[in-house]
């Protein structure tokens, strides 16, 4: 995946709680077997009406929103379904940071596979950064080193984030090849365990 | 005697490859369960990087979100057959054993686990799939993973995962009649809400458990992540053992006996320590209906649509007001006068033998209200078998349901089995999320039982105070 280390962008205020899997990217686009692509799909019972015109009224849709690369949003974002079309359709749109005061555990997991940074605020950090965003052009800069969130009007607020994730999302690597230097003890675990 | 445990933490202990300060533990899985949605960029990125599946042996796919129910090898949908095409194709190259969709075995991934009993007690078991919580009601330690595990799996055997915390769901006392293992679960996220099990696996304790069959045990650990948990578990006991004894994949004859001691020693120590608990009364519990587009959004069958304005803060309100506008409903009125035009049994939460008897129990010699289209779609291939051999599906076909093959189907509504943009679909299933069943379309989750009355009466009735024929 690719590193991410610093990175400025347009803010994107989704103002709801428990925003689901299946709103990110609804079942019928999960049928492709690459994992290019899915960037046009995303929200997209949201973003498009069953003629497949755009919802003006969607807020997505707005043009000052066009570029956003950080989207804010409610509790519990990325519930229900595994999916990692979901953080796919994210990243491919253009998102690369997620900002809510909780996520669904499988699909904070899958974000950091993909490059794209959760960062976990408590819920009144979350309210006024979707404030700001709602009210003008609003722009964030994240800095994974030192797992800070700032705004150049004085907002700054440090979140946390796993070691091992951060190191994975810093440097873009692939966890397979980390875990494969671990592989005599995974073959040691699995003869112990014929042994016994 | 060591200190009490719980059997999260025996499992755990007993499967940890590598340990490290500051980092997550590298997990050994047992059972890794494929499916045709969630697999095909894993399998992509072993060939990409020239990886191999470490454990054939030790990885079982099927077919099932994606397969038709109508006509098995009729496939309008070409993109859905290329996935499928291409499982098999990965199957073949890979050396995994396949239960494709014309195969014996095949069915919902977590339907069929338990029936060969490849899940048991005391495994870690990963799935591409959230539901795969579902396992747990086994007293197993198994949780959904997303595309990029998959492929870890795939090639390590192993997954990095930090040690989860620990919540004691404790349900007091007994389920009345008509009240089932479904109305517990959205009791219980109804009552605790959708994000109280994140970060936690639970496990689920008392008296109410300790009744339910296996099958019940199944619903309610399925619907663990609807509550933010990713495992819901119960720790194995006679019921366990005794579901599983002559299955195919456990061991056979003194073996058997061997194990089952095993797996009995794995349960949760009196005195071991959780990290959270919360308890529930089984008693006070009625039949549930949910009202809205997500699982805790639940009410009793008795009860009225809330209104916005009974909530407390604004997001909420507005929660409430976005739930009843897509649900097409006003607060306030009685969830059992909301007519009904779909009803859909099956799933991995309510699809088993069990599950579909008792539905056909409350239909028997009645017919299907007019204005409702109902399916019932079997877990599995074996699911289907047995009930033909018992002439459920006989009792299903004369009430006016239709007997389906054995898939996903309308949970998820992935193949061809859509309710449309607008109708309102009883639905034994796990998700009512905006769009779930078709775009636009709106899904009420209630048991196999209360979903069997309302296709009876066209909209929602306390399944206890209909008229069941004796048999």
């Amino acid at each position: 995946m690719e590193p991410i280390r610093k990175h400025e962008g347009i803010v994107y205020p989704l103002n709801r709680a428990n925003v689901d899997t299946d709103q990110i990217i609804p079942k019928q686009f999960l049928k492709r077997i690459s994992r290019k692509g899915f960037g046009q799909f995303l929200f997209y019972n949201w973003r498009y009406d069953s003629k497949g015109e755009l919802r003006e009224d969607f807020s997505l849709n707005k043009e000052k929103y066009q570029h956003a690369s950080i989207l804010v949003a409610g509790e519990n974002f990325g519930c229900g379904s595994s999916r990692e079309h979901a953080p796919w359709a994210l990243q491919d749109y253009g998102f690369r940071v997620i900002i809510a005061p909780s996520y669904a555990d499988i699909f904070y997991n899958n974000c950091t596979k993909n490059g794209i940074v959760p960062v976990q605020l408590s819920p009144s950090e979350v309210q006024q950064l979707i404030d700001n965003a709602e009210a003008s052009d609003y722009k964030l800069t994240l800095d994974l080193e030192s797992k800070a969130i700032y705004d150049n009007q004085g907002f700054h607020a440090d979140f946390e984030l796993d070691g091992y994730k951060r190191e994975m999302l810093l440097n873009g690597w692939d966890d397979i090849s980390v875990t494969l230097t671990h592989d005599d003890k995974i073959k040691q675990f699995e003869q112990q365990r014929e042994l016994s | 005697m060591g200190k009490p445990k719980t059997i999260v933490e025996k499992i755990w202990e007993k499967h940890i490859v590598h340990e490290e300060e500051g980092k997550p533990d590298l997990l050994y899985i047992d059972l890794h369960l494929v499916h045709e949605v969630t697999s095909p960029q894993a399998f992509e990125g072993l060939r990409i990087n020239n990886r191999t599946v470490r454990r054939p042996d030790r990885t079982f796919a099927t077919m099932d979100h994606n397969v038709p129910t109508i006509h098995r090898n009729v496939i309008k949908d070409e993109v859905s057959k290329t996935q499928m095409d291409t499982l098999k194709q990965n199957c073949t190259e890979f050396n995994i054993p396949l239960a494709d969709i014309n195969h014996p075995d095949q069915g919902i991934v977590h339907v069929i686990g338990p029936e060969l009993g490849l899940t048991q007690p005391g495994k870690t078991i990963v799935c591409g799939d959230s539901h795969t919580s579902t396992h747990g009601a086994f007293g197993a330690l198994a949780f959904g993973i997303g595309t990029s595990e998959v492929e870890h799996v795939l090639a390590t055997q192993s997954i990095w995962q930090a040690k989860p915390k620990t919540l004691n769901v404790k349900v007091n006392g007994k389920l009345g009649t008509g009240v089932t293992a479904k109305d517990l679960i959205l009791a219980i996220i109804g009552k605790f809400g959708v994000r109280f099990g994140t970060g936690y696996v639970l496990e689920y304790t008392g008296e109410a458990i300790r009744n339910l069959p296996m099958e019940g045990r199944m619903t309610i650990c399925n619907m663990s992540i609807e509550a933010g948990a990713r495992a819901g578990l119960i720790s194995p006991d006679d019921t366990t053992v005794e579901f599983l004894r002559g299955k195919r994949h456990v061991p056979q004859g003194d073996a058997f006996d061997e194990a089952a001691k095993e797996w009995k020693s794995l349960a949760t120590d009196e005195g071991a320590i959780y990290d959270e608990m919360v308890e529930i009364n089984a008693d006070e519990i009625e039949p549930q209906v949910t009202w809205g587009t997500n699982p805790g959004m639940c009410i009793p069958v008795s009860a009225n649509v809330p209104v916005p304005e009974s909530a407390k803060t604004d997001n909420e309100i507005e929660e409430i007001e976005r739930a009843l506008e897509y649900m097409g409903l006003e607060g306030g009125e009685p969830i059992s006068s909301v007519k009904i035009e779909h009803v859909f049994i099956g799933s991995c939460t309510n699809s088993r033998l069990a599950d579909l008897k008792k539905a056909s129990s409350i239909i028997k010699g009645q017919k299907v209200h007019p204005n409702v289209t109902a399916i019932v779609v079997p877990g599995s291939h074996s699911v289907k078998k047995a009930a033909e051999a018992e002439g459920i599906d006989i009792i299903f076909k004369e009430a006016g349901f239709e007997w389906r093959e054995a898939g996903c189907s309308m949970c998820l509504a992935m193949n061809d089995d859509v309710v449309p943009e607008g109708e309102r679909c009883a639905s034994t299933s796990n998700r009512n999320f905006e769009g779930r069943q078709g775009a636009g379309a709106r899904t009420h989750l209630v048991s196999p039982e209360m979903a069997a009355a309302a296709a009876i009466e066209g909209h929602f009735v306390d399944v206890r105070h209909m008229k069941v024929p004796t048999a």
